[in-house]
């Protein structure tokens, strides 16, 4: 087990956290900047992707060739993604590459070109993601239901609106980059093998003088109707319910994350077991966990035809209201032996790892280690969980469906 | 890392990567049967048969399956392709003989006529699901089509009538004829207890009793053919297009592996940068298969309908270009430092080890170790490259485009 993790806090405001996994060949990054989708203005929806996509288009001394080049030849393996809150840019590699790799993101994220002449191009890039989505139903179905289970902008999807994409100019987009590509409320995140002092070293000269930036206020504002159809051609029906949790931070997290990790986590787990193993209704049924820093929510999803979508909605509605109820132990044992393997398993990945301690230094502004995580998992109980449940039962559910056929929602639901 | 294996007196061979480094252990049993052993009568019975081993075996219930998997904290599921089905399951060292077991059993599933009726259902499904879903079976299309005659033009999911009609019998039959021990490896890659592995498959897979299996060899098919699909459905218009490439026991499957990444890689290739990056098209990327006796290259384009006829025309253009020019020095070394960074990463899991491993084992009968990957992607020169594209002319192909384009004239 890793026993150390490491932060420095620049003074610029950037979090440098690292866990060494010494045992590991690579290293890998997370680079979160706090330049997510919620800070888009309305009529500019999906500015921040199409900003992420123009910081890409070349950097510092690289044009867009030499920068993918260069991280090809260094088996920099990347991405990069925009949420809610952040735009993050990820990378694994071989260990001795990990300082080139750094370097070549703080370009990315201090010195983009934004290249007036792509302009036209990156937006074909976004335009043409916008429209993949139209042929995702699986995928569109829960962006809907996303964007109607949070208050507005939190549920807002990254990839933006047509009109809003084709009005964006280069002004936009720098204006997005001054404004979110900050080191204050920046995160990075490293795991693998590495020497802490050099590593503190590199990001100090990486970093040190990246000027902090002001915080932006959001407004927020409720979505009006939390039960819709949306008519679609297909074959299947799809269906997306959410119904509100506590965030990861909040002191109640592991109790409400238990409880949906016996709705759905494995296939012995209520939602596989009801749906699909004992009904035959669906081939992909699952329920998620998802949260921003103030807020979360459950996330459930079911794909079938339209003819047993009426009975699937109904035995999904009815197992949420049943998790009220309570767990059992047996449920609550598969469950922990689960997250003991997966906890250990984390130690294999260093993208695994670097990702979750990027995730703790935001919601917490700490890391909590393996060893933490397994005590916290082990000492859940069925009375917490159904002390929980008792007091916060699923309720108050948003209900999006995709398809041929409007369902009903059962009157029960709020 | 120590390489072990051992064959039961019945056939089963088990073989395993050691590594005493790692947390995990991963086992796997690759049965040697997939679509391409099928008929039409039959068409989708092996990944039917897969689901249906999670249903039950004389001594447990499909809950008791699930359950017990659960229970190990296992990371488990099984998969079926067109030459292969594969069972396994990552779990923690303490729990190797578990697993073993638990894997073992469910290979010899019960099949209970009511589960198999209500699996029927799940499976029609995930056929519906596939046929929503881009490039909406272009892709099943583009095979059938590419390989004519040959088993490999076989779908994995059959069809609904297919699956509507199949009879447990029918699986049953398919069962005895196909999971036969000499037909099977189990394999093992991380912490692995190798003593304790032979002795758990003597006790669980002992009484399995040998028949020869068998896959016939099989005359390649394939021809050049440009099919066009109207679906108005459709927002974006996708197309698939299919050559002939080297096979899973060609020499010369690392060199088109590097070709393909230089090709058409999703980022940093020169389909990429033709398609992608100008925002031409939403998705456009080569890549290889392999399989036993042929071999394929694969493009996947998705774009604006209104620019499809143009971007096949760049694709196309892209493939004679390196046809007749070959890949630089440069751009193969770039593929080869990105492909041997992926095959080092990836095996840092047990459970991305054991797909390699086990292919390696079941396909050719040997074994390769992340080292012995590395040389041979390092020994690929351009003028070998060059050689490949005169063998297989990436420009012959078979092209089957689906989306609300009423019709598409083929590139020139």
């Amino acid at each position: 087990m890793a026993e150390t993790t490491y932060s420095h806090s620049l003074a610029n405001g950037l979090v440098l956290v690292a866990e060494p996994m010494a045992w590991l060949e690579s290293a890998a990054f997370a680079l979160m900047v706090p330049a997510g989708c919620v800070y888009d203005p309305a009529e500019r929806s999906g500015l921040a992707s199409f900003t992420c996509e123009m910081a890409l288009r070349g950097a510092g001394p690289r044009d867009s060739r030499r920068f993918i080049g260069d991280l090809d030849n260094l088996g920099v393996h990347w991405n990069d993604s925009v949420s809610e809150a952040h735009t993050t840019f990820r990378g694994a590699t071989l260990a001795d590459n990990l300082p080139d790799a750094l370097a070549i993101f703080a370009d990315v994220v201090r010195r983009p070109h934004l290249p007036a002449d792509q302009l036209e191009a990156g937006r074909q890039v976004m335009l043409q993601e916008l429209r993949a989505v139209e042929d995702e139903p699986a995928q569109k179905v829960m962006i809907e239901l996303r964007r109607r289970h949070y208050p507005r902008p939190w549920g807002r999807p990254p990839q933006g609106e047509l009109d809003a994409l084709e009005a964006i100019a280069l002004d936009d987009v720098s204006g997005h980059f001054n404004q979110g590509f900050r080191p204050n409320g920046a995160v990075l995140a490293v795991a693998g093998r590495f020497d802490w002092a050099r590593l503190r070293a590199t990001v100090e000269a990486l970093h040190g003088d990246w000027k902090p930036g002001a915080e932006p206020s959001i407004g927020e504002e409720p979505w009006a109707r939390r039960h819709e159809h949306l008519p679609y051609d297909a074959n299947q029906t799809q269906i997306g319910v959410s119904y509100p949790s506590v965030p990861y931070r909040h002191p109640d997290y592991f109790p409400a994350w238990g409880a949906v990790g016996v709705l759905s986590g494995g296939m012995s787990a209520r939602l596989f077991t009801e749906v699909r193993e004992r009904r035959g209704l669906c081939y992909s049924v699952y329920a998620t966990y998802h949260y921003l820093r103030d807020r979360a929510g459950v996330f459930c999803y079911a794909g079938t035809n339209p003819e047993r979508a009426q009975e699937t909605l109904d035995v999904l509605l009815a197992e949420l209201n049943r998790l009220a109820r309570g767990v059992e132990a047996h449920e609550l044992d598969r469950l922990k032996a689960r997250i003991k393997s997966l906890l250990i398993m984390q130690q294999e990945s260093s993208s695994a790892r670097s990702a979750a301690i990027a995730r703790d230094w935001y919601h917490l502004h700490r890391v909590r280690s393996l060893d933490e995580l397994g005590g916290l998992v082990e000492g859940l109980t069925c009375e917490s969980i159904n002390a929980y449940l008792a007091e916060h039962p699923p309720g108050r559910f948003t209900v999006v469906t995709l398809g041929p056929r409007e369902l009903e929602v059962p009157v029960a639901v709020p | 890392m120590q390489f072990r294996e051992h064959t039961l007196d019945n056939g089963l061979e088990i073989v395993a990567e050691c590594n005493d480094q790692a947390y995990s252990t991963a086992v796997g049993f690759f049965v040697k049967t997939g679509a391409r052993d099928e008929s039409d009568a039959i068409a989708g019975v092996s990944h039917f048969l897969e689901h249906m081993a999670f249903k039950g075996t004389t001594t447990r219930s499909a809950d008791d399956v699930n359950r017990e998997f659960d229970a190990m904290g296992a990371d488990y599921n099984a998969f079926t392709a067109e030459e292969g089905t594969v069972y396994y399951a990552a779990v923690l060292p303490e729990c190797q003989d578990r697993a073993v077991a638990l894997l073992a059993d469910i290979l010899r599933p019960t099949l209970p006529p009511h589960d198999f009726d209500s699996e029927k259902q799940v499976i029609l499904e995930e056929i519906f699901m596939h046929e929503d879903h881009p490039p909406f079976g272009a892709e099943e299309k583009c095979r059938a089509t590419h390989f004519g005659s040959h088993p490999l033009a076989r779908t994995i999911l059959g069809t609904v009538e297919s699956i509507t009609d199949l009879t447990v019998d029918a699986m049953r039959a398919y069962l005895d004829r196909r999971y036969r021990p000499g037909n099977v490896a189990l394999v093992g890659t991380g912490r692995i207890d190798f003593d304790a592995l032979v002795s758990t498959a003597s006790r669980c897979c002992a009484s399995w009793v040998p028949l020869e299996a068998g896959r016939p060899a099989a005359a390649a098919d394939s021809k050049a053919h440009f099919v066009a699909i109207q679906k108005e459905t459709a927002t974006q218009q996708y197309a698939v297009r299919m050559s002939d490439g080297p096979s899973a026991i060609d020499p010369d499957r690392y060199a088109a592996a590097l070709l393909a990444m230089a090709l058409g890689d999703d980022g940093g290739s020169r389909l990429y940068w033709e398609l992608v990056d100008t925002g031409l098209a939403e998705h456009a990327a080569l890549g290889h298969v392999d399989y036993e006796d042929a071999g394929l290259y694969v493009v996947h384009l998705s774009c604006d309908p209104d620019q499809t006829a143009d971007n096949l025309q760049r694709v196309l253009d892209v493939v004679r270009q390196a046809e007749s020019g070959g890949i630089t020095e440069e751009e193969l070394d770039q593929a080869k430092n990105k492909l041997s960074s992926r095959v080092v990463l990836s095996a840092e899991r047990p459970l991305n080890r054991l797909s390699a491993v086990g292919t390696e084992w079941v396909v050719r009968g040997e074994y390769l170790s992340v080292r012995d990957v590395l040389d041979a992607l390092a020994a690929v020169t351009p003028d070998h490259v060059a050689r490949l594209l005169a063998k297989f002319p990436l420009s012959q192909g078979t092209t089957v485009t689906i989306g609300p384009l009423a019709e598409l004239a083929p590139p020139k």
